[in-house]
């Protein structure tokens, strides 16, 4: 892929000969791909990082306990209520007023101090605080009498939660997730401001070289425009895949299982 | 360190309202595009929630901030200097505004077809019909959308520090800049935006409590 990006960019600057503006969109279009790149990797690493923060942090939420539920509240109720502007600034700044961490030898010089690992951090505080509150909504609305029939059949609590309750609950936040995920991309721009050459930073890296400052924001408008399409359409198909049972009615009947096929079925179906 | 972020409280506000009243009507205007029976105009609406939704609000304040300079400077061939407070008000605008079109959408479809009709029947035009029928209910069913906006926004207004304005978040930097204890002030900072998004929630519910007042007897 970048090797296609960086025939076409040579392609661009032969055919152009020098011809503003084509020559410069030529010379920085890798590194605006690179930037996409970037961008690409902190949404999917703290969107993943971010989702398995989350499923603790919900099902201490939802508990009858209130030394449980005190500490995910707090945290929800700090990341959702506050910029993240200002959580990732508290993590890439904030750090380095305290001595302890800054002897942390490895870990403050490779992760703590690198702005790629920062933004990854902020980004997965916040988010994971945003998913866990979709999931708690989520598993108190998961089907009472699915609950019931598994107590019915004897399975432990630990397994309902594992097979029946947070399955069912991550089918119920799919779609919500995916706006989650849209919304950290848009968040992801962010990253810029603390010197981070993601799709933003790319861009205003090349800007401040050319002045050429409205076409390339509108390249960037338009490449993030593109992001957010590919993400919708990825979540569309795993919401496709995963809720497959809500879909059953808008398939042709001759698609459906022949077992499965019912007077009920054949009544409701469109 | 107190007074000085006693007097950055206000900060947010200035921001806010006049966010909030320039994006509520462009919202409203979005939403009566997206239902008109024109074509052309629920096209216009939905490439603008399109665009606007697509990309990160910071893209969209740069955009503005440095765009609108070098277009007027291709128009006019001066170089005219934008106030970074309208730019930042305008961009934030835009953004609440194609938020707040979608949630005016929803909002104006709920509303039963008959009061419409009632309305029609009672020979009220059509401008009569939107601002005493329509807009009072319509109030009514937006506040938890707008509600949620209002808090997004909020967050939001630390962006326009990114185009040197001196807001909050700007104010944090340049104490944390000078007392070299960044921690401390961000995290004042953090909880400032948190006491205001206290106080919006409360402002909210009471909002919205009032926008109830005739169904609380029914429930």
């Amino acid at each position: 892929m970048s090797e296609l990006i960086i025939q076409f960019s040579q392609w661009l600057l032969t055919f152009t000969q020098g011809a503003e503006p084509w020559d410069s969109y030529a010379r920085y279009l890798p590194r605006l791909m690179d930037g996409v790149w970037v961008t690409l990797q902190l949404v999917i690493v703290s969107g993943i990082v971010g989702f398995i923060m989350a499923i603790p942090l919900a099902l201490m939420r939802i508990s009858k306990s209130a030394w449980l539920w005190v500490f995910p509240y707090c945290y929800i109720f700090f990341f959702r209520g506050t910029p993240l502007l200002v959580q990732i600034f508290l993590v890439y700044y904030g750090l380095s007023q305290f001595e302890s961490i800054r002897n942390l030898g490895w870990l403050w010089t490779e992760v703590l101090s690198q702005p790629y690992w920062c933004a990854i951090i902020a980004f997965s505080l916040n988010t994971s605080a945003y998913i866990a509150e979709l999931f708690r909504g989520a598993i108190q609305a998961v089907p009472k009498g699915e609950v019931e029939a598994a107590q019915s059949l004897g399975i432990s609590r630990r397994k309902q939660y594992q097979h029946i309750i947070l399955p069912r609950a991550f089918g119920i936040i799919l779609p919500a997730y995916g706006n989650e995920v849209i919304l950290m991309l848009k968040g992801s721009a962010l990253a810029s401001t603390i010197t981070l050459l993601d799709l933003m930073g790319a861009t205003r890296g090349a800007i401040a070289r050319t002045y050429m400052s409205l076409e390339f924001f509108l390249l960037a408008g338009l490449l993030y425009l593109l992001l957010t399409a590919v993400l919708i359409g990825f979540f569309r198909l795993l919401e496709n895949w995963y809720n497959a049972h809500q879909h059953a009615l808008n398939m042709s009947l001759d698609k459906v299982d022949p077992q499965l096929r019912d007077k009920h079925l054949e009544d409701n179906v469109r | 360190m107190v007074i000085y972020f006693w007097l950055a409280l206000g900060s947010p506000l200035n921001w806010h309202l006049p966010v909030c009243f320039f994006g509520l009507i462009l919202g409203l205007l979005g939403a009566a595009a997206k239902l008109s029976p024109i074509r052309a105009l629920r096209w216009i609406a939905t490439t603008y929630t399109t665009l606007i939704r697509g990309i990160p609000e910071l893209l969209l304040v740069l955009i503005i901030y440095f765009g609108t300079t070098e277009i007027l400077l291709r128009l006019f061939d001066q170089y005219i200097e934008i106030s970074a407070f309208a730019a930042g008000v305008t961009a934030l605008s835009i953004a609440f505004g194609a938020y707040a079109t979608e949630v005016f959408r929803s909002a104006l479809q709920e509303i039963p077809k008959g009061q419409r009709e009632s309305a029609m029947a009672m020979g009220l035009n059509r401008w009569q019909t939107f601002t005493r029928i329509l807009m009072p209910q319509l109030w009514r069913i937006a506040i938890p959308g707008l509600g949620n906006l209002f808090l997004v926004l909020l967050k939001d207004t630390a962006l326009v520090s990114v185009i040197g304005l001196d807001d909050l978040m700007r104010q944090a930097y340049v104490a944390a800049g000078f007392t070299k204890l960044p921690f401390t002030f961000y995290l004042a900072a953090a909880f400032i935006y948190l006491l205001l998004t206290i106080i919006f929630m409360q402002v909210i519910r009471f909002l919205e409590i009032r926008a109830n007042r005739p169904w609380q007897g029914a429930r």
